[in-house]
C-alpha cells in the first residue's frame, strides 16, 4: 500500500490535545499520535472507543478464581484429603478460609498477566517486532500525529501548521 | 447558603420521637426479675439457639472454660445455618445441678435487662462512627493538600458537627455503665473480677476511673481539632493569604498521628473490652475500616442530596466517581482486614480465641454472613464499573447496603458479649437506630446551614472545581 501520509511534530502535550481538538473538528480522520509518555485526556479527544479491556480482565479474574478452586479441592480434599487446622472436615467449603489467599492470588495472577497478553495481541505487538515508530524523537520529547492523505496536502499542511506544529513532514508508507 | 427544608427537618423530628419512645418502651419491657425473664424467654421460645452457655466470660469460671473447649469449631466450621443445634443440647446438660441453673437464669436476667442498654449503645455508636470517619477522612484530605475534594469540605465539616453531640451521648451511656447502671462491661462488676484472675491481671488498664479518663481525652482531642480546623477553614473564607490553610495542614497531620493513636485504643475500650478475655491486636484498624468506609458513603449520600436540591453546582460525576471509588477499595479493605482477623484465629483454633467466632457463627449466623454479604459481596460487584461508579442512584443503594452492613459489623461486635443469643433486631435497636438517625440528619444539616456550602478562598478550590477523571 502506497498510502501517503503527513506527519505533524509537537513539542508540548498541551498544544498536542487542542491540535487534536482542532483537527477533529475539521472533520480528519487522525490514523495515530505517538507520544514520549500517556497523556492524559488524548483517547477521549482523539474519538478512540472506550477500551474493553476492563471486561477482559474481570473475566480472566473468574478463570483464576475457577482454577483456584478446582486446584485446590483437587489437591486438598479429593487427591489427597488433608487435615487442615486440625479440622479433619474433608470438605471444601468448611476449610475455605484457608483457601481463600489461594483464591485471592489465582484471580490476581490471571487477571493481571493475561490482561497484559491481551493488550500485547490487541496491540499487534512480540518479541522482536521491529518498532513502527515513524520517528525515534517520539521517544524522547516531541509528539507525533499522523494523518492519512486523500488528495488533500494542501489543505492539511495549512491546518496543522495552524496548530502550533514545529515540524511538518510528508511520508510514504 | 443552604437552608435546612422544613420538611426534612419534621422528618427529624419525627425520627427522634418515634425512635425515643421506641427506645423508652424497650427499657419499660426490660425484665426485673429472673422469673419475668424466663417468662419472656420461654414466651419467645428461647432466643437463637437452645445454648445459653455461650463460652462468654461473664462469668471466668473453669466449667465455663471447659465449655468453650467443647466449641472448637470442627462442629461449627461455616455451613451457613444452625447445623449442629444437637451438639449443643449435651452443653445445656451441664447445667443440671442447681447452683449453676440459678447462675445461668440470673446470666439470663442480665443479658436482657442489657439488651435496651446494648441496642442504644450500638446505634449511638455506629452514628458517632460515621461522624468520626468522615473526620478522619477530612484530616486526610487536608493533611495531603488533596486537589479534588475542597468543594465538598464543607460537607465534611457538616457531618463532623455530629461529634459533639454524638460523643457525648455516648460517654454518657460509658458513664452509666460505669455506674452500674447497666452490664455491659463485665469487666466494671467487682463481683465477677473477684472471681477472675484474667480481669484481674488486667485492671491497672480497665478500671472504671481510668477508662473515663480514656474517653475523655479521646472525645476531648476529636472534637477540640473539629473545631479548630472549622474556625480556621471559615476563616481562610474572608482571608487576604493562605495562613490559615497552611495552619490547617499543620494541623491536620498532627491530629492524624492523634486519631490513629486513639482510635485504636477507643476500639479496645468501647467494643473490645466488651469481651475482656479476647483480644485482637489488629481490632483497632478493623473498627478504623468500618467507620471509615462509613464515613465516605454518608459523605457521598449527603452530596448526592444537596445536589439533588440544586446546590454544589460544581460537584460533577468525577467527584462522586472518586467518592465511590473510595466506597468500594474501603469496602475491600475492610474485608481484607475482618478476613485477616478472622483466618489466623479460624486456623490456630486456640479456645480462648476462636470463642469469638463460635458464638457468632452458631448464635448470629445471619447478621454474621449476612455483615458480610452486604460488606463485601454487594459493593465487589455493584460498584466495580466504572461507569456504575458515575450514576448516582446506584451509588445511593449501595451506600445504603453498605451502611445497613456496618450497622450489623458493629452489632456482631458487641452483642455477643452484651445479651449472648438473646438478640434480636425488634422494637429497642430499630428505635434506636430511627432516633439517632434523626439526631443526625437533625444535627449535619444544622451545621451545613451555618456556612456556605463551597469553600472561597481554598488556594486548591479552582482545581477542584476542575476536577475531571
Amino acid at each position: 500500500m502506497a498510502n501517503k501520509v503527513i506527519q505533524a511534530l509537537y513539542n508540548d502535550d498541551d498544544i498536542l490535545m487542542l491540535a487534536v481538538k482542532k483537527v477533529k473538528a475539521a472533520k480528519y480522520h487522525i490514523e495515530e499520535v505517538y507520544c514520549p509518555f500517556p497523556v492524559h485526556g488524548l483517547d477521549k479527544a482523539m474519538g478512540l472507543a472506550p477500551t474493553r479491556i476492563a471486561i477482559t480482565a474481570f473475566m480472566y479474574g473468574l478463570v483464576g478464581l475457577a482454577v483456584a478452586i478446582t486446584m485446590m479441592n483437587y489437591i486438598m480434599i479429593e487427591d489427597w484429603p488433608q487435615d487442615i487446622g486440625g479440622k479433619p472436615s474433608f470438605s471444601y467449603l468448611e476449610n475455605m478460609p484457608a483457601f481463600v489467599p489461594i483464591m485471592f492470588e489465582l484471580t490476581v495472577f490471571f487477571a493481571a498477566h493475561l490482561m497484559v497478553i491481551t493488550f500485547y495481541m490487541r496491540s499487534k505487538l512480540w518479541p522482536f517486532k521491529q518498532a513502527e515508530n515513524p520517528d525515534v524523537r517520539t521517544t524522547d520529547d516531541l509528539f507525533l500525529m499522523e494523518i492519512e492523505i486523500h488528495d488533500n496536502e494542501a489543505a492539511l499542511q495549512e491546518l496543522l501548521a495552524d496548530t502550533g506544529a514545529v515540524e511538518i513532514k510528508v511520508s510514504q508508507k | 447558603m443552604y437552608t435546612f427544608s422544613n420538611r426534612l427537618k419534621i422528618a427529624s423530628f419525627i425520627l427522634m420521637a418515634v425512635g425515643a419512645i421506641g427506645i423508652a418502651i424497650g427499657f419499660l419491657s426490660a425484665p426485673a426479675t429472673v422469673a419475668e425473664a424466663k417468662e419472656m424467654v420461654a414466651a419467645h421460645g428461647g432466643g437463637h439457639g437452645e445454648s445459653h452457655e455461650l463460652a462468654t466470660t461473664d462469668h471466668g469460671e473453669q466449667s465455663h472454660a471447659s465449655e468453650s473447649a467443647h466449641d472448637t469449631p470442627e462442629h461449627h466450621a461455616p455451613k451457613g445455618e444452625h447445623a449442629d443445634l444437637s451438639a449443643h443440647g449435651t452443653e445445656t446438660s451441664h447445667a443440671s445441678d442447681d447452683q449453676h441453673s440459678s447462675e445461668h437464669d440470673e446470666h439470663l436476667l442480665h443479658q436482657l435487662q442489657n439488651k435496651p442498654w446494648a441496642a442504644l449503645y450500638v446505634a449511638a455508636f455506629f452514628f458517632f462512627m460515621i461522624a468520626l470517619g468522615v473526620l478522619a477522612f477530612y484530616a486526610i484530605q487536608r493533611a495531603a493538600q488533596a486537589g479534588w475534594s475542597p468543594l465538598l469540605f464543607r460537607v465534611m465539616e457538616g457531618i463532623t458537627a455530629y461529634l459533639v453531640p454524638g460523643g457525648i451521648i455516648v460517654f454518657l451511656i460509658l458513664v452509666a455503665s460505669v455506674a452500674h447502671m447497666n452490664h455491659l462491661f463485665v469487666w466494671m462488676d467487682p463481683e465477677v473480677v473477684a472471681h477472675d484472675t484474667i480481669i484481674q491481671g488486667k485492671a491497672g488498664y480497665l478500671n472504671g476511673p481510668f477508662f473515663l479518663v480514656r474517653a475523655t481525652i479521646f472525645l476531648g482531642g476529636w472534637i477540640a481539632y473539629r473545631w479548630y480546623s472549622r474556625k480556621l477553614s471559615l476563616a481562610q473564607d474572608t482571608a487576604d493569604d493562605n495562613t490559615n490553610f497552611v495552619k490547617n495542614f499543620r494541623l491536620s497531620a498532627a491530629f492524624l498521628v492523634f486519631y490513629l493513636v486513639t482510635e485504636s485504643m477507643m476500639s479496645w475500650d468501647w467494643i473490645m473490652s466488651i469481651d475482656p478475655h479476647w483480644f485482637s491486636t489488629l481490632f483497632g484498624w478493623y473498627i478504623f475500616a468500618s467507620m471509615f468506609v462509613s464515613g465516605i458513603t454518608v459523605i457521598a449520600l449527603v452530596t448526592i442530596y444537596l445536589k439533588s436540591k440544586g446546590l454544589l453546582e460544581q460537584v460533577n460525576d468525577s467527584h462522586i466517581h472518586d467518592l465511590a471509588k473510595f466506597m468500594f477499595g474501603i469496602s475491600i479493605f475492610w474485608t481484607y482486614l475482618w478476613f485477616s482477623q478472622f483466618m489466623l484465629i479460624w486456623y490456630s483454633n486456640i479456645p480462648e480465641e476462636v470463642t469469638y467466632y463460635v458464638t457468632r457463627i452458631q448464635d448470629y449466623n445471619l447478621p454474621f454472613f449476612g455483615m458480610l454479604a452486604m460488606n463485601f459481596i454487594f459493593p465487589l460487584l455493584l460498584l466495580m464499573n466504572s461507569d456504575y461508579k458515575r450514576v448516582n442512584w446506584f451509588v445511593v443503594m449501595a451506600g445504603i447496603v453498605i451502611l445497613a452492613g456496618h450497622y450489623l459489623d458493629i452489632f456482631n461486635a458487641i452483642m455477643p458479649s452484651a445479651v449472648g443469643d438473646q438478640w434480636f433486631i425488634g422494637l429497642p435497636e430499630i428505635s434506636a437506630i430511627l432516633f439517632f438517625a434523626g439526631l443526625f440528619i437533625f444535627t449535619v444539616f444544622t451545621a451545613l446551614t451555618k456556612a456556605p456550602i463551597t469553600p472561597k478562598r481554598n488556594p486548591f478550590i479552582e482545581e477542584s472545581k476542575h476536577f475531571h477523571y
